[in-house]
């Protein structure tokens, strides 16, 4: 069954279109991320989902029901907000059971609830503090108990991790994911985090100038981005896109880069049924940086699948980790990554390997991926 | 060279020091004036406390004082409720919000002889309601209370509270504006109503603003001078009689140097009594 | 739908109680300015409450020039231009010296800076009847009674207070590092205020300049105080106006007189009311 159902749905604030005709089909017990950057429009859609907002147009059903006139209050939601939004005046205790209040729930009920949501977060010995007295990751704690306690049917958090300093961040990030393996929740999640968005989905929207770019698993988001904008936007450091034109080889397609050049590259590429409308044309390639590293390396795979290239190399970014490395190809500027202990000389040709099994290519004027 | 130097602190101190000079130097000067003997003219011949025990022994006083404390409690619940009530009215997203907050609040850039003389027009019973009410009709419809010695003060609350109130309402908005949208989001969620919104979470959100506005309006209570000095000139009688028209009595009137300054520091230090409390509390809030 | 119904009837009663309230508001305002048309028999015959029968225009030109106050009888222009003789300079040198009195004590710290802006501030809660002996004292020494000069010498210094107060809280606005760097670039102590601080000032400074005006001008206690008969700011000749009403009734011109006096003012609030309001919440917030 749909845990929340999105038609249609936009908004216009005057003259600008903040969101236009959205859609989102979302199964129950699902954790789903909406991300962009900001101003794309995914905070304005979760106060329409929570009933804090009005949508122009369009309808919204939560299990099955309609909301679009029922009030945020009575749309069986809880809401975990960027700045927390706990009530500065009130205890933890007061801030947790304030909605239980509000809705005139038994005393001994109020009781069991908070007692069960504190000790699954692990607050119960702040219960009489105010929130100014607690760190950033007790308040977190304290603004995911008072939404906890309310066992909605859906689950709204805006950003809520993005006040804590980054290692609080990470270990938040995991204690979300383990609630909601453990509560089956459903979630809807606004970030502008991609790795946020990565680690903690099932399933992520990307949305841009209030649009639903792509609708889909991590996975497929990563590897099969729909479009130039999701490509960029997921990943960091993110997709490499240069122009190419296409051309058929003996074994299949061929990219081939800076045509007629001294630095000519001509890439074999995986079968992509759609891309034989554009053999003769330009396009645009996109390769992650992982697929770009040293010379000899396999990718996991057997060494046929490698083409190895000459390439000038720009300057090197160690991390620790690895050598993120700028590359030229041709007039564009590209990253690799390398074996940390791969340091190859600035202003130097060296060879580098690219594993082109999931390269993938973008029409150039519609900027949808070549299917 | 050494000129360019000294040139800069040739700037710096003297408006300083003025500002300064002239604050501490006038506080000591009338102070040290209420201990002498001075009438018309000031004198250095010390006496000591006469001048204190002698004027907290006039009636004139405790009526002065009595009054403003009827006044000062009045015009500060009275002004801070209208402000709170204008204030939430003008929060609820209303069209022309600034027409409205511009008609509340023009009073108060308007000299207190300006709107003290039109409200003793209106107030005046030969002239105003009281003459429009009974030419309507009602011929024995009353209201004098401006010629009342009993409800005199009351009209100068309520002429107060009407000048004050859009003051008030612009800090309660100022307050309300300040309360993170997102906890009001978070009690529409948890399912309160507007009353409990307000009450049970912007309110105490804004606690602080509250003190502030109670605490201006009060030492704005204790300094009233113009407002009565055209509504009322303290009448009938002495019936609205104010520290602040006592000081001027003693001084202008009378002269009678040594009482005036020893009433004007009496209403110093009642005006301290509220101020410097506050001012330790700014200070631990914003230590803390 | 039913949800909308009740709703909207909510949004009736703000309306009706916001409108209820302006017109409480406006109620004095517009009594004035239709009794300054009125002819004064009509007002007396039947209330200062009412609409005119017929418009009598010739009030506001005998208001303006020709009636009596304080036995002078050019009405109350020439008390208009005394206020502006006294507000405008008043209010230009207490603006200058506090912005330079901001500066030096926001970005210049020196031991006990904010100990002296307490003692700045304190200017603004002492009440006027802690400095009235001092101050004529003061004008009788420097020869100055009864003169406007006095009345701008002593607005300039009060309005010290409350310019100091405006500028000192808005120029810890400005980061240090910017003062900083203009130092490293040689820039001293004139320079940095000419070059750096006061573009960033206009703000602040029409807050300033609106809010000085319109107290100066609204002052009644050191103008009736220290100046009589021609030299009296308008507060003050409004009064002597309204006290004359027991002798000769004249509700019409000195309605016409009360809204001339508060043109001025009116005018500043309702071209400059935001900088007043901000003015007026910065002074108490702070």
């Amino acid at each position: 069954m749909s845990a929340l159902q999105i038609a249609n749905v936009s908004k216009r604030f005057g003259n600008v279109d903040v969101l236009k005709e959205i859609n989102l089909d979302i199964q129950s017990g699902e954790f789903v991320v909406l991300v962009g950057p900001s101003g794309c429009g995914k905070s304005t859609l979760l106060s329409i989902i929570a009933g804090l907002e009005k949508a122009t147009g369009g309808d919204i059903e939560i299990a099955g029901r309609a909301v679009n006139d029922i009030p945020a209050k009575d749309r069986d939601i809880a809401m975990v907000f960027q700045s927390y939004a706990l009530y500065p005046t009130m205890t933890v205790r007061q801030n947790i059971t304030f909605g239980m209040r509000c809705r005139g729930v038994a005393q001994a009920d109020q009781q069991k609830a908070l007692d069960d949501t504190a000790k699954l977060l692990q607050i119960d010995h702040l219960l009489d503090r105010k929130p100014s007295q607690l760190s950033g990751g007790q308040r977190q704690r304290v603004a995911m108990g008072r939404a906890l306690v309310r066992k909605p049917l859906l689950f709204l958090f805006d950003e809520p991790l993005s006040n804590l300093d980054a290692k609080l961040r990470v270990d938040m990030r995991m204690e979300i994911k383990r609630l909601h393996n453990r509560l089956g929740a459903t979630i809807v999640y606004v970030t502008h985090d991609q790795i946020e968005a990565m680690t903690l989905a099932s399933r992520v929207a990307v949305m841009h100038r209030g649009e639903v770019q792509q609708f889909a698993d991590p996975d497929t988001i990563y590897d099969k981005p729909a479009n130039l904008f999701v490509a960029r936007f997921m990943g960091s450091p993110p997709m490499n896109t240069v122009p190419a034109e296409l051309e058929a080889g003996p074994a299949g397609l061929v990219a081939v880069i800076g045509r007629g050049s001294p630095d000519e590259l001509k890439l074999p590429l995986p079968p992509i049924e759609g891309a034989r409308a554009y053999l003769g044309k330009e396009i645009i390639l996109g390769i992650r940086p992982e697929c770009i590293a040293e010379s000899g390396r396999s990718f996991g795979g057997d060494r046929s699948s490698v083409t190895e290239v000459s390439l000038p190399v720009e300057m090197i970014e160690p991390t620790g980790a690895e050598t993120m490395t700028v590359l030229k190809l041709g007039e564009h500027v590209i990253l690799g990554r390398l074996a940390p202990d791969v340091r190859p000389t600035p202003g130097r040709r060296h060879g580098f390997a690219l594993d082109l099994r999931k390269a993938c290519l973008f029409d150039p004027k519609t900027e949808w991926r070549i299917q | 060279m050494w000129f360019k130097r000294v040139l800069p602190h040739l700037v710096i101190w003297p408006p300083l020091a003025v500002s300064v000079f002239y604050v501490v130097s006038y506080t000591l000067w009338t102070t040290w004036l209420s201990f002498t003997d001075s009438q018309q003219f000031a004198s250095n011949n010390w006496v000591g406390w006469r001048n204190y025990a002698s004027i907290i022994g006039q009636s004139k006083v405790h009526t002065a004082y009595t009054n403003l404390l009827i006044y000062g409690f009045g015009f500060v619940v009275l002004t801070s409720l209208i402000g709170l009530l204008l204030a939430v009215l003008v929060d609820q997203r209303i069209k022309a919000e600034n027409l409205f907050r511009s008609i509340f609040l023009y009073p108060m850039a308007l000299s207190f002889i300006v709107t003290g003389t039109v409200w003793s027009w209106i107030l005046n019973p030969g002239l105003g309601i009281q003459k429009l009410v009974r030419n309507l009709g009602w011929t024995d419809f009353q209201f004098n209370w401006i010629v009342d010695r009993d409800m005199a003060i009351y009209t100068i609350i309520i002429v107060a509270a009407w000048q004050a109130s859009g003051f008030a309402m612009a800090l309660f908005l100022a307050g309300l504006r300040s309360v993170d949208a997102d906890i009001v989001k978070a009690a529409e969620i948890d399912g309160a109503s507007a009353a409990r919104t307000y009450v049970s979470v912007i309110f105490p959100c804004m606690a602080p603003m509250f003190v502030t506005v109670f605490v201006l309006l009060l030492q704005f209570a204790i300094k009233t001078f113009d407002l009565v000095w055209v509504l009322t000139a303290g009448g009938p009688g002495i019936a609205t009689a104010l520290p602040t028209l006592v000081v001027y009595d003693y001084m202008f009137e009378r002269g009678q140097l040594g009482r005036g300054s020893a009433a004007a520091v009496l209403m110093l230090s009642t005006l301290l009594l509220v101020v410097v409390p506050y001012w330790l509390w700014r200070r631990r809030r914003a230590t803390a | 739908m039913n949800r909308t119904a009740t709703l909207s009837w909510n949004r009736v009663a703000i309306y009706a109680a916001l409108i209820f309230f302006s017109l409480i508001y406006l109620a004095p305002f517009a009594v004035v300015l239709l009794n300054s048309v009125r002819d004064v028999r009509e007002i007396v015959g039947s209330s200062a409450i009412g609409f005119p029968k017929e418009l009598r225009l010739s009030n506001w030109s005998a208001a303006w020039n020709s009636y009596c106050i304080n036995g002078h009888c050019a009405g109350i222009a020439p008390f208009i231009w005394n206020s502006l003789a006294i507000t405008v300079p008043a209010t230009l040198i207490s603006t200058m010296l506090g912005a330079l009195n901001g500066y030096s004590l926001a970005l210049w710290r020196f031991k006990g800076d904010n100990f002296v802006f307490a003692l700045v501030v304190m200017g603004i809660f002492l009440p006027e009847q802690m400095k009235l002996i001092p101050w004529a004292t003061v004008l009788a020494e420097l020869g100055l009674s009864n003169t406007a000069m006095g009345l701008v010498f002593i607005h300039s210094i009060q309005g010290m207070s409350f310019a100091t107060l405006f500028c000192r809280n808005y120029y810890l606005a400005i980061p240090p590092e910017l003062l900083k760097a203009a130092h490293i670039d040689g820039a001293g102590f004139f320079r940095i205020f000419w070059h750096i601080v006061l573009p960033l000032s206009p703000p602040i400074l029409i807050v300033t300049v609106i809010w000085q005006f319109t107290s100066i001008w609204n002052e009644f206690l050191y103008g009736v105080t220290f100046t009589s008969g021609e030299q009296q700011p308008v507060t003050a000749a409004l009064v002597a106006l309204t006290s004359q009403i027991a002798q000769a009734p004249e509700f019409g011109i000195q309605s016409a007189a009360v809204v001339l006096a508060a043109l001025p003012t009116l005018l500043v609030y309702i071209f400059g009311g935001r900088f007043f309001v901000r003015g007026l919440t910065a002074g108490a917030v702070k």
